[in-house]
């Protein structure tokens, strides 16, 4: 693959071998973007379903089963195959370019991660058409998966634990380029905030992951070979799958908020035109809300039972975490605080975020006050709360980064006018939607009830939650047009899109060749490129080592066969209980597949190729002309 | 132009008017106005912890909306150069310290309400008598409906639990089969119904429920935990009567003991039911808890078929022909034969009969 001159056409075969072989992070990246918008859009289609069947008492759009099937795969799709991947997809494209480095530090083992995480999700949404889809939320508490009929609890189990393999791999893998990748001069205390988060959530990945694991694992084989880990008759018990789950499920929450926080992080003080306030205490909140993030799981379960001593503790340590929190949000105010605002749709993100968030947070304290918890637990005003943090944290975070971040991706910028509709019409219907949900709450409204009578109250309330709903896709089509109208704009061509570029990433000029830096850059200071900016440096960088040869890897199909084993053993495992004849022979098929790719990996030796200078010379000269990246 | 706008800036402050006054819902189902002393004190609770929460999104808000306000690229030009700061050490202690006296506000009510709550150790207390001095209500959450014991007294209800006013009522609550929740709004909150231990807690009824929503005279209760298809249809309801009634509603259910539905009665309801419907269902209230369905001894006196329908003889009927179209997943459906409608019309007559309270 040497030489490969970038710009030169390719048929369409070429370029789908391209991508299910690629190792490139930024390839890598494209694929995540893309399959978590995928799985976002189908997720947002389920919540629409759902809020058009509740807009009305007593309505009959939706039958009592399938209703849970839709909020179960909404809560699944939206966290693990949606939130999660698009966040990865960011990661997986900014954090090598913001430390400088030419790749992650496993690029195979990215592209597995990749490849388990898609094949598992489309196991599980394969369910819809074999069956049924699981239906006990996605919580899957233990009394209600074990008793539920048909394969949905099945697809679950396993396809979150193949695409669970998939984000802990990567998970491990970012930990591993964060503390060894970096660039000459990176230090720690030099690196981007949003490097500082996406380590800090891989960290979480890594020790929250083998919960869930376990837990699916244990539920796997109670459903399959009848153990009763979780079945009460048998001397099992359900309550120890809730504390599985929530040790897992709490960190995820943090998992998918803290690289939101990085990416704000990042944008608001390109568009203040000032230095991120307070970088030190920020390093300092994250890593605090990381640790404390394990410490308060059972805040999920105040109205378990678990006895009043229990209560109070998780109680006072999930208000702890406020505080931190609180410090992030005082400091994006001060970074704006005296700076030079430009609006941008970015930036309107950014500043819609902060007091939807800031709602979202308080919420989340008057929820840990645990005897005020008895009444808001598992009501709609639980549901308009983590929605504040989740829409108004998380989705704000991805959308403004695909404004953001879009030059880096695909070299083209998309539309602002079209970006500004979007934000209004999203924003206000996502408060539409859920501001008036913490009042049927409070009204007594219980969540994940698929339908209510009339005369209860809640009426006026649930239909201008639907109509909010309806705004909210519609600003995702627009976003999605957006996204495929930028296609026919014109290439940027060009470095610091936005003008006010503070970190490495935007030191480079699009199209980034595949091999991101010719010369490994040395970093002086926190914000190189900014430093270099105000020192006159035409290249945007200055360089640790000379112009020479560059080690890069193979490309490989063998993660996609890997994944493709799991993904055909896991519908043996599935049909097994069954007592299906092909079942096991099923399952040694797929897993033999896996495990004679993994032989393959091991026994051949793949060492990469080298990239020669000249090489380097002409591919730069091809994608910005003659002098190359000046 | 101004004209328009002030027009406009009415509509914000209707809309907010309006969800204030609409937001306190009804007053037999919503924690806004509570009627105990448990739901009160967590309803205060709730008022200190948006008073302080209000507070700070005010302050953040303020903050936020004068900076951007301040500082933006239009009004300082192109060109402008912000001084880069690094931070400021007063001011992360500021905003450190004032949250954490913000939260130790809020914890101290916080764990003396947990404890208070949890309190339930005058279940075990007894007279000279050696008669518990409280009232205990078992409640066992089975598969969309709800079984009331009250052991003391040795009978058991369904659908529709029965409490006096004005002192602790205490519960022991389980689950038969999946995990449920119970909930009373209007009068505090929620516990789950685990399936492997017997949690405890106890609510207090301040008022009676014979007046609420136009003589409908009763609280609405809820499942609060997803339990299967019909989560959403698992209702409750709550009568709360003064101590004097309640006794005598104890003394008319004690009275029904032995009481019996014959399949040689002579009235066709009554023969049809004890041919099919006998099994699980008792007419007794002097029963053993744990039956396969809700005890109907005072199905009668109710005010909802199956929980949710109207309280009319043509659902009682229909639900008897097609539960499974009213609640999806119950464990009712096909446990009897075919009725012909004259059967049906016959039980539902006999159903509405059963009464202790007229």
């Amino acid at each position: 693959m040497s030489s490969v001159a970038v710009t030169k056409k390719k048929g369409v075969g070429a370029v789908i071998w391209d991508y299910l072989t690629t190792v490139d992070h930024k390839k890598l990246a494209v694929l995540y973007l893309f399959s978590g918008l995928l799985f976002f859009a189908i997720a947002g289609f389920e919540a629409l379903l759902m809020r058009i069947q509740l807009m009305f008492p007593n309505s009959d759009f939706i039958s009592a089963g399938t209703f849970n099937e839709l909020l179960t795969m909404h809560g699944t799709t939206m966290l693990f195959l949606a939130a999660t991947p698009l966040l990865f997809g960011f990661m997986n494209m900014v954090v090598p370019l913001q430390i400088g480095a030419r790749d992650v530090a496993f690029p195979f083992l990215n592209s597995l991660g990749f490849w388990l995480f898609f094949l598992g999700a489309t196991f599980l949404h394969l369910s819809f058409f074999m069956g049924g889809a699981p239906d006990a939320g996605w919580t899957s508490y233990a009394s209600l998966s074990l008793y539920s009929p048909g394969h949905g609890i099945d697809f679950y189990v396993l396809g979150l634990q193949i695409s669970g393999a998939g984000t802990l791999i990567s998970g491990i893998n970012f930990i591993v380029t964060i503390i060894t990748m970096r660039a000459p001069g990176m230090t720690f205390m030099r690196m981007p905030l949003f490097t500082w988060t996406s380590l800090i959530s891989s960290t979480l990945i890594l020790f929250a992951f083998p919960p869930l694991t376990v837990g699916l694992f244990l539920m796997l084989v109670d459903r399959m070979f009848d153990a009763n880990f979780f079945d009460h008759t048998m001397g099992g018990n359900t309550i120890i799958w809730e504390h599985l789950f929530w040790i897992f499920g709490h960190p995820e929450v943090y998992i998918l908020v803290l690289p939101a926080f990085g990416l704000f992080s990042e944008i608001i003080p390109v568009f203040a035109r000032k230095r991120l306030f307070g970088y030190s205490s920020m390093v300092f909140a994250t890593i605090l809300i990381g640790f404390l993030g394990f410490m308060v799981w059972a805040h999920h379960m105040f109205t378990t039972g678990l006895g009043a001593t229990a209560n109070a503790i998780f109680a006072v340590a999930t208000m702890a975490i406020a505080v931190p929190t609180g410090m992030k949000v005082f400091n994006w105010i001060l970074t704006i605080w005296g700076g030079s605002i430009k609006v941008t749709v970015p930036m309107i993100y950014a500043l819609g975020f902060i007091p939807s968030f800031v709602a979202g947070g308080v919420t989340g304290v008057m929820q840990a006050t645990a005897p005020l918890d008895y009444q808001l637990h598992d009501s709609y005003f639980i549901v308009a709360h983590f929605h504040y943090v989740i829409v108004g944290g998380i989705v704000t975070a991805i959308f403004a980064s695909f404004h953001f971040y879009w030059p880096l991706f695909f070299n083209r910028a998309m539309s602002e006018k079209l970006g500004y509709w979007t934000f209004w019409i999203f924003f206000i219907g996502f408060h539409l939607t859920f501001f008036v949900q913490h009042f049927l709450g409070l009204m007594g409204m219980p969540r994940r009830v698929f339908t209510y009578m009339e005369g209860q109250g809640w009426d006026l309330f649930n239909f201008i939650s639907s109509i909010g709903a309806i705004m909210m896709a519609i600003g995702v089509v627009l976003m999605v047009l957006n996204m495929l109208l930028s296609i026919k704009s014109e290439p940027l061509n060009c470095r610091d899109y936005w003008g006010d570029g503070r970190s490495l990433e935007w030191a480079l000029k699009t199209p980034i060749p595949f091999y991101n830096f010719k010369q490994t850059p040395l970093v002086r200071g926190f914000d190189p490129y900014w430093i270099e900016k105000q020192e006159g440096n035409p290249e945007g960088m200055t360089y640790a080592e000379p112009l020479g040869d560059v080690h890069m890897p193979n490309n490989s199909i063998l993660p996609l066969i890997m994944s493709i084993g799991l993904f055909v053993a896991a519908f043996g495992a599935l049909y097994h209980p069954d007592g299906e004849s092909w079942s096991v022979p099923v399952m040694v098929i797929g897993l033999g597949i896996t495990v004679l790719a993994m032989i393959v990996r091991s026994v051949k030796d793949d060492l990469g190729y080298h990239l020669h200078a000249e090489e380097i010379i002409e591919i730069e000269n091809e994608l910005y002309g003659k002098g190359g990246n000046k | 132009m101004k004209k328009g706008l002030k027009k406009w800036s009415l509509f914000p402050l209707l809309a907010a008017f309006a969800i204030i006054l609409s937001g306190c819902g009804e007053e037999y189902i919503s924690t806004l106005r509570p009627s105990g002393a448990v739901g009160k004190e967590q309803f205060n609770l709730l008022l200190l912890a948006t008073s302080i929460m209000t507070l700070v999104v005010i302050v953040v808000s303020v903050l936020y909306l004068l900076t951007f306000a301040k500082f933006r690229r239009s009004k300082l030009g192109e060109d402008y150069m912000p001084k880069q700061v690094e931070g400021s050490h007063t001011l992360e202690v500021i905003w450190t310290v004032i949250p954490i006296i913000l939260l130790l506000i809020l914890s101290v009510p916080t764990i003396l309400a947990t404890y208070k709550f949890a309190d339930v150790s005058a279940m075990d207390e007894v007279d000279e008598e050696g008669n518990p001095t409280a009232l205990t209500v078992n409640v066992t959450a089975k598969l969309y409906w709800w079984e009331f014991e009250y052991p003391e007294y040795g009978i058991v209800t369904a659908q529709e639990l029965v409490v006096p006013t004005n002192e602790k009522v205490y519960f022991n609550l389980k689950a038969a089969d999946v995990k449920h929740s119970f909930w009373i709004p209007a009068i505090g909150g929620k516990i789950d119904t685990n399936v492997e231990n017997v949690n405890k807690f106890y609510l207090v009824f301040d008022k009676e429920s014979a007046g609420l929503n136009g003589g409908e005279g009763v609280w609405y209760g809820k499942c609060a935990e997803l339990c299967g298809p019909s989560h959403a249809l698992m209702d409750f309801k709550v009568k709360s009567l003064n101590r004097q009634d309640f006794d005598a509603w104890v003394a008319a259910m004690q009275a029904t003991e032995g009481q019996t539905a014959s399949t040689d009665s002579t009235d066709l309801g009554e023969a049809v039911f004890a041919q099919n419907c006998l099994g699980c269902h008792a007419v007794s209230a002097v029963s053993p808890a744990g039956a396969m369905g809700p005890n109907l001894t005072t199905f009668g006196d109710r005010n909802r078929v199956a929980g949710i329908l109207e309280h009319t003889k043509e659902n009682v009927e229909a639900w008897i022909k097609n539960p499974e179209k009213y609640k999806p997943g119950n464990l009712m459906t096909d446990m009897y034969k075919e009725l012909t409608d004259e059967e049906v019309s016959a039980v539902a007559d006999y159903l509405m009969s059963l009464s202790v309270e007229k």
